[in-house]
């Protein structure tokens, strides 16, 4: 799931190999799958380079390329990136940790579920982008408002998957459990939470993706430092190269975290590979 | 008496749902009033038509459905096996088999229950891996590894296909006649009754409505008890025509 997806509730992918296919890892990547971005690139370029496609509305691939690589060189991409990179860590830190203890509480709990529940399916409905201009009056142009909005993204992905993992847990299971002389505490720990894992990290690459996406948008308002800032300086100056090139990098950055959540998963789920 | 089991006049009933709607006052009869008596160690096979109420008797022995008339008395350590084998698939095997108990070298333990099954190398398996017949040899082990008195077993065979299900019979036995726990094996083959059980009872409509004792040298053969077989067959309503 890249940046540019936010969904509420997704179910979770089984780790497990297509059956009757080809084994996994002998399986190799189809090429011609490529021939078609390549072509886009190609007619880009040739757009670009026969005037078409005039620089001030968009550049070529090749200086898109170009420039990336000067900015990365003298500094200024790294930066950009540390900055944003640590707001959308910071921010969702924030925001996992509030959706999934409300998840927990309302997942673990009949009261729980009865305070909590009901507020959040509210709030959930908002579109959480358009709080911008109340988070600005809240908390000003600075860090803030940024950090909160990427907070909100990732809250409600995180807490609709726990939430609905909990809840779907089988109850043949918890009945053995409970035959077994398990604990109400065993039987969360052994049972309840285990259950909820797959649909918890589904969640957790939502939240992932919807505190890029909100990072994106933060930026946009009067960043003076991350990739927003590049990407609002450079459209002053009509350097559509910088724009892309910072929008590449929003890319990068969401297939990256992506990746990583992806790696948890097959190490934490590989009890499901048959 | 450790081990023994007895009930008299147990009735429980189930309020009646026409889809999600419970109908207030309207109950469901399953279980009208059961008495059974099983004698320490006796291996007893509980026989009955689909909604006979014989899962249900299972169910209250096991402390699983609460709210019951009449009484009934269990040893305290009871354990149970279910059709389905109900292991966690997300702990290792020889953690399923030792799920809920506190000792102190649980893989030791974990893996003598699992040598006992033959199932020793799989202590490491994740249970998704296993076969249907391996998972319920793992949901044995996992029952017996408690020492129960009581085991109740609820057709523990019946997802299992024709082969290995005559192999699970033998392991049953061997493992009862071993340990010596009370068995009460709910279940709707007559044959497999008849090839395990010292005593057969039929259960219809929530009564209790034949007992036979089955008098045959262990292992017993299938033609070894034919003419229990007729009979057993005529109280569950079905003529030996129909059978053979």
């Amino acid at each position: 799931m890249s940046i540019s997806t936010t969904g509420a509730v997704a179910r979770p992918e089984t780790a497990a190999a297509p059956r009757g296919g080809a084994p996994p890892g002998r399986r190799l990547p189809d090429l011609a799958r490529w021939l078609s971005p390549l072509a886009l690139v190609l007619l880009w370029q040739a757009a670009s380079a026969t005037g078409v496609l005039p620089e001030d509305k968009l550049a070529s691939p090749a200086t898109v390329l170009v420039t990336g690589w000067s900015l990365a060189l003298d500094g200024q991409l790294g930066d950009a990136l540390l900055v944003s990179s640590g707001r959308v860590a910071a921010g969702f830190l924030a925001g996992a940790a509030m959706g999934g203890v409300l998840g927990l509480v309302s997942g673990l709990s009949r009261w729980g579920e009865r305070l909590v529940d009901p507020p959040v399916q509210m709030l959930r409905t908002l579109p959480h982008l358009g709080l911008i201009p109340l988070f600005i009056l809240w908390f000003g142009i600075g860090e803030e408002p940024k950090l909160a909005l990427v907070a909100a993204g990732a809250a409600f992905p995180l807490y609709l998957n726990l939430h609905a993992g909990i809840r779907q847990t089988d109850p043949a299971l918890l009945e053995a459990a409970r035959v077994l002389g398990c604990t109400r505490y065993e039987r969360i720990a052994h049972v309840v939470l285990p259950a909820a894992v797959p649909q918890a990290l589904v969640g957790l690459r939502i939240a992932l993706g919807a505190a890029w996406l909100s990072l994106i948008v933060g930026e946009q308002v009067n960043a003076d430092a991350g990739i927003g800032f590049l990407i609002n300086n450079a459209r002053e100056f009509l350097r559509t190269d910088v724009v892309v090139v910072g929008l590449l990098v929003y890319a990068l950055l969401g297939l990256t975290t992506d990746a990583l959540v992806r790696a948890v998963e097959r190490r934490v789920l590989r009890w499901q590979a048959r | 008496m450790a081990g023994a089991v007895s009930v008299r006049g147990l009735v429980k009933e189930f309020p009646v749902a026409v889809g999600r709607r419970i109908r207030p006052g309207e109950w469901r009869r399953v279980l009208d009033g059961v008495d059974l008596e099983i004698a320490p160690g006796e291996f007893v096979a509980l026989l009955g038509r689909s909604g006979s109420g014989k899962s249900t008797l299972l169910r209250v022995l096991a402390g699983l459905d609460a709210d019951v008339a009449g009484g009934f008395s269990v040893p305290r350590r009871v354990s149970v096996a279910f059709q389905q084998p109900r292991l966690l698939p997300w702990r290792r095997v020889w953690r399923n088999v030792v799920l809920g108990l506190r000792e102190v070298d649980g893989r030791v333990v974990a893996e003598r229950a699992l040598a006992e099954v033959r199932l020793a190398e799989r202590a490491d398996a994740w249970p998704l891996t296993l076969s249907g017949g391996e998972a319920q040899r793992v949901s044995l082990a996992r029952a017996l590894v408690r020492r129960p008195d009581l085991l109740l077993l609820d057709e523990p065979f019946g997802a299992l296909d024709a082969l290995t299900r005559l192999a699970m019979h033998r392991l049953v036995e061997q493992l009862w006649r071993e340990h010596r726990p009370t068995v009460l094996l709910v279940t709707h083959d007559v044959d497999e009754a008849l090839l395990l059980a010292d005593r057969v009872v039929v259960l219809d409509a929530g009564r209790i409505t034949a007992s036979h004792v089955v008098d045959l040298d262990r292992p017993r053969r299938r033609s070894s008890f034919a003419d229990l077989r007729v009979a057993v067959l005529a109280d569950l309503g079905v003529d030996d025509a129909e059978a053979a």
